[in-house]
């Protein structure tokens, strides 16, 4: 826009307006193909029929769906009951998942908001500091805290030698370690967006309610809280998103009783269940789940971005 | 200075959590980095500082497999990271400087999609995807998966930089008879090198870092790193698996301090 040069420019322009489309195409190409078109596959292998030992027979079936939700006895023909067993791994995974949103966010508010507190100069390098470690292979992440937490790891061995405890605490295989595992996991997803929401409060606010008398804690909650909550929210549904679907941390971490959502898919493709339109209909549920929860937040999003 | 007013900013408690933060994120990898280096065959006792382990991932009895695994991992992450990269930058120009259009938000839903679906269920789909059109799974399947999986940690530094630059250099450059192409390769590219080096070190990162993805898409017998590390520790943690972590975890901090330098020393100017 010329109008927009002459003013001194601005970034968003339609310079290459004419290019547009061939510019996105290699976009549009890999993502469609690689991405979109392999999911709504997906859906559709879902109501498709099992061949044993992985695969599908192209017939249409609601089989997939029914294993997950009922129980029709061992040949099918019993009344159906509900079938608890892949229930109580979604809930556990929602269970999981939120104590280490929790743990996440008891740990990562204050880190943020001290961080978002510092000097303007030395920020960048705490963010850096926080974020270094995600960058770090997530398995080497997961092994390094299997290592550290082990019975005859390093944790133990201080603790023993401190004096706290006479013989080793178990952690791993339990599902604190895994919570601890998602934790460590996601934890930066967590800082990164109370940290930018912290850094645009305005602290006059907190003045005015100091010299209004009130106590730090009532600052904490009535004023600083309420002004940054968007990104609370958004800490909060990245460490939960990615958590509910994880595989490497319940896995190494939690052992055969702890069995996650990401587990159970994983055995219907890579282990000895082979039966994919299952896999297919349990990612199906992860991802509606994930879809909902990110549409809600949106919507809040919206919402707040319209009252202000 | 704080202590003697009353600091309105500081809550009591939270720099010691800082602090108990960054200890729970670096002890385990420090532990692993220490461990690495120990001269004892068992876990447990440590009996000096020895180079044993990184010796035996090089000409151990596994260290041909890891070597494989290593050279596959090299060459996805390159080929993945320098396509991905290609691909948002092209895709960034049209969504920054390409004006209003319908499928602008489409676009941007289509981009960020790898983000925003679970990564099992993306490798789920990518693995019927590839059945179901006959594709023999390889290093080839990994190669195109790790491609559109790369695209969104490549795009977003990109869009940011791309946001950050005034058109006023290009249409100074149109002003003087460049055409649109010598702007697009002779202006925007330069000043956007910062911020497409940044995209390309994350997207070689993630590549790199892979596992589930891979785990789905490889072939029987094909390993990358990670998948071959996980066989491994599978079996229980070795001390060799300590030293092959150590470096792919240098790589990874070089990787990313290079592409913090870069944006830093960018905004410096």
């Amino acid at each position: 826009m010329a109008a927009g040069a002459a003013s001194g420019g601005s970034a968003a322009t339609d310079t290459y307006k004419e290019a547009r489309t061939w510019l996105l195409m290699p976009a549009w190409i890999t993502l469609s193909f690689l991405i979109l078109a392999p999911v709504l596959l997906m859906l559709v292998y879902s109501f498709l029929t099992k061949e044993f030992r992985g695969g599908v027979v192209w017939e249409f079936s609601l089989s997939a769906y029914d294993q997950f939700f009922f129980d029709r006895g061992l040949f099918g023909d019993e009344p159906a009951k509900i079938e608890w067993t892949y229930i109580t791994i979604f809930w556990r995974s929602i269970w999981q998942a939120g104590a280490a949103t929790l743990l996440s966010l008891l740990i990562g508010f204050p880190t943020a908001y001290f961080i978002a507190t510092q000097p303007e100069r030395v920020r960048p390098m705490w963010v850096f500091l926080i974020t270094i470690p995600y960058w770090v292979n997530l398995l080497i992440r997961t092994v390094s805290m299997k290592f550290l937490l082990r019975d005859q790891g390093p944790l133990n061995d201080l603790l023993i030698s401190t004096g706290l405890i006479d013989s080793p605490l178990h952690i791993v295989n339990t599902n604190f370690a895994v919570q601890l595992g998602l934790f460590y996991s996601y934890l930066p997803f967590m800082v990164l967006p109370i940290y930018a929401a912290v850094e645009r409060y305005n602290f006059t606010l907190s003045e005015a309610a100091a010299d209004l008398y009130a106590s730090k804690m009532t600052i904490l909650r009535r004023v600083l809280l309420p002004a940054v909550k968007p990104g609370v929210i958004a800490g909060c549904i990245l460490v939960f998103v990615p958590s509910m679907g994880s595989f490497l941390a319940p896995d190494l971490l939690g052992g055969a009783k702890n069995f996650m959502i990401g587990s159970l898919i994983e055995e219907q493709f890579k282990g000895n269940a082979g039966n994919w339109p299952f896999g297919a209909a349990a990612s199906m549920i992860l991802l509606t789940m994930v879809l909902i929860i990110l549409l809600i937040f949106a919507r809040q999003q919206a919402k707040a971005e319209k009252e202000t | 200075m704080a202590s003697k007013k009353y600091d309105i900013q500081a809550f009591p408690g939270f720099k010691p959590i800082t602090l108990l933060c960054l200890i729970v994120l670096y002890a385990p990898l420090v532990i692993v980095t220490v461990y690495s280096f120990n001269a004892s065959a068992s876990l447990t006792n440590w009996e000096g500082i020895s180079l044993r382990w990184y010796a035996d991932v090089f000409t151990g009895p596994e260290s041909e497999k890891f070597e494989i695994a290593a050279r596959n991992s090299f060459i996805i992450a390159i080929i993945a990271a320098t396509t991905s990269t290609a691909i948002a930058t092209f895709a960034a120009t049209a969504m920054v400087r390409g004006g209003a259009f319908k499928l602008r938000t489409v676009s941007f839903g289509l981009i960020s999609m790898p983000l925003l679906v679970p990564e099992i269920v993306t490798a789920v789909a990518t693995l019927i995807f590839f059945n179901a059109i006959g594709f023999d799974r390889g290093l080839l399947t990994i190669l195109l998966a790790h491609i559109a999986f790369c695209i969104p940690f490549a795009y977003l530094p990109i869009q940011a930089r791309m946001q950050g630059i005034e058109d006023t250099y290009e249409q100074a450059a149109l002003d003087l008879y460049a055409t649109k192409r010598q702007a697009f390769t002779k202006i925007l590219m330069p000043l956007m090198m910062p911020g497409i080096i940044s995209g390309f070190l994350l997207a070689f990162i993630v590549s790199l870092d892979d596992f589930i993805i891979t785990n789905f898409v490889k072939g029987a017998g094909v390993e990358t790193l990670p998948t071959a590390i996980f066989g491994s520790v599978k079996q229980g943690i070795k001390p060799n698996i300590m030293a092959i972590s150590t470096m792919l975890l240098g790589v990874s901090v070089v990787m990313v301090t290079l592409s913090y330098l870069v944006s830093k020393s960018d905004k410096t100017k």
